[in-house]
């Protein structure tokens, strides 16, 4: 059963869309990897998924569907008068002490960084305490923007390890937005190819082959290589 | 100097208009909005200026153009891509030009300082009585504002309408700059809401703290600025100013010697 269903999505000036005409559906209990340049529209489709940005064409959620988000960094002041705990408490009447316990053990974490300040904890505790967040509410699909971003390799693989925990555990339908195409391999289902359009979508072992990535990433012959008058005539002989 | 209920009744009103200027401050420095809430007092004055022409009360007049201002915010930032803090710049201080122009003379300096010594019981109790609706509302909403400003996709995803939380703040902040004017004037209006968070800012770690920080140093300047205006026969609203000041300098001294 889908949980998710788009369809002919556009974002953003008809002259140049950040997004496309853009068709995918997520499976439930699926991973789907979306993977793309800087820059490709990968973040804005979260924030349509999300309903935060006007769009053309339908984004169809399951009925009952509740949606956790990880955002991909927050500007955040490291003198933020908040703690750790209040941002906990944030959320609401759910988080409750014994709650966020429970969530502080889901993403390993220790007790004592609740007192300390949001602003002043390592980039990678602060995405650990995200993730927790975004859970909370006991979601049943979760967003993960760029999750691992600032955070370094050892650090990135346990914040994967703990995601696909979560998912296994909670049997949570993920959609994440990655770099890192070693943990598209190990952990999507699916991956989405997304630059402006959707270039490729399928299982990761096909979709992850050379001439996927070369049209993605760009290279010598690449169709959206990193020229910008190229791309608008790209555009331009499309519409 | 002499403690008479008149006395009183300046310094209890000076208490609630800077404990509810303090709270909404704390908000105010979270959202990194203080040049823009400082430029936005200002409206202020075409609007005192309407209330002498029109012989309404000026605290009416006041929030008129405020309420139309902070729309007027509201609409650029939602439905405009246009940067805010130009607009709000040239708006702002045009208006407060305005102000000037067609202001009494006689009149002006009030508008600009303020003048809490000239407050009726009845504009002293309504006074009090809005402050204490203005700082129920924030802590109704405070975690919610919070979480807004901290990041509108997290609060969006747990069910917060961001559009209209922003515009109850801003409607709070419109209601919480005319209430002031009396007191400090719409040129140091800003101050009595920006400087006292500033200074909570300086030593606080949790939100609660700086909640309870901020309140308490408008609270603590505001009685410092009406006593001193008794002792120097003055108007208080520069002392209220210079004393919330001198705490920002203090917290700064505490800050430094934390770290």
């Amino acid at each position: 059963m889908d949980i998710l269903t788009v369809r002919d999505l556009t974002v953003g000036k008809k002259s140049s869309p950040v997004i496309e005409k853009l068709d995918f559906s997520v499976a439930q209990g699926e991973t789907l990897a979306i993977i793309g340049p800087n820059g490709a529209g990968k973040t804005t489709l979260f924030k349509a998924l999300l309903g935060l940005t006007p769009y053309s064409g339908s984004v169809t959620w399951a009925p009952n569907v509740k949606i956790g988000y990880v955002p991909q960094r927050m500007e955040i002041e490291t003198d933020i008068p908040l703690t750790v705990e209040e941002f906990f408490k944030l959320h609401g009447s759910v988080a409750t002490p014994e709650k966020i316990r429970e969530i502080l053990n889901y993403v390993q974490l220790d007790t004592p960084i609740l007192k300390s300040g949001f602003g002043e904890i390592s980039v990678g505790q602060r995405q650990r305490i995200l993730v927790g967040w975004s859970i909370m509410d006991n979601p049943n699909v979760l967003l993960f923007d760029e999750p691992t971003a600032d955070v370094d390799i050892f650090g990135q693989e346990s914040i994967y390890k703990m995601i696909s925990h979560l998912h296994e555990t909670l049997g949570l339908t993920v959609i994440l937005i990655s770099h890192d195409l070693s943990i598209v391999y190990q952990y999507a289902n699916n991956v989405l190819c997304l630059n402006h359009q959707k270039l490729c979508y399928g299982i990761p072992d096909e979709m992850l082959q050379a001439e996927h990535l070369q049209s993605l990433y760009g290279g010598e012959r690449g169709l959206y290589k990193h020229d910008h008058g190229n791309e608008k005539a790209h555009n331009h002989t499309s519409s | 100097m002499t403690f008479d209920a008149p006395f009183f009744q300046i310094l209890i009103t000076a208490v609630f208009v800077a404990a509810s200027a303090g709270l909404l401050g704390s908000f105010v420095i979270l959202k990194r909005m203080a040049l823009v809430g400082d430029a936005l007092s200002h409206v202020a004055l075409p609007g005192i200026a309407l209330g002498l022409t029109f012989h309404i009360n000026p605290f009416l007049g006041a929030f008129t153009t405020l309420f139309i201002a902070v729309v007027g915010i509201w609409l650029l930032k939602y439905e405009t891509e246009l940067p805010v803090d130009t607009l709000v710049g040239i708006l702002f201080t045009s208006s407060l030009a305005l102000g000037i122009l067609f202001i009494p003379e006689q009149e002006l300096l009030e508008a600009l300082f303020g003048d809490i010594s000239a407050l009726g019981t009845i504009e002293s109790i309504s006074s009090v009585l809005l402050s204490i609706g203005i700082i129920t509302a924030l802590l109704a909403i405070h975690k919610k504002l919070a979480l807004s400003m901290l990041s509108e996709e997290l609060a969006h995803s747990v069910g917060i309408k961001n559009r209209a939380l922003d515009f109850i703040y801003l409607f709070i902040f419109a209601l919480s700059i005319a209430l002031g004017i009396k007191f400090v004037g719409a040129l140091l209006m800003g101050s009595l809401v920006i400087i006292p968070a500033a200074a909570a800012k300086n030593i606080s770690r949790s939100l609660h703290g700086f909640m309870l920080a901020s309140v308490s140093f408008g609270v603590i300047s505001a009685i410092g600025g009406v006593l001193l205006s008794e002792f120097l026969a003055v108007a208080p609203g520069p002392l209220f100013i210079l004393s919330s000041a001198i705490l920002f300098i203090i917290s700064l001294i505490v800050r430094k010697i934390r770290q």
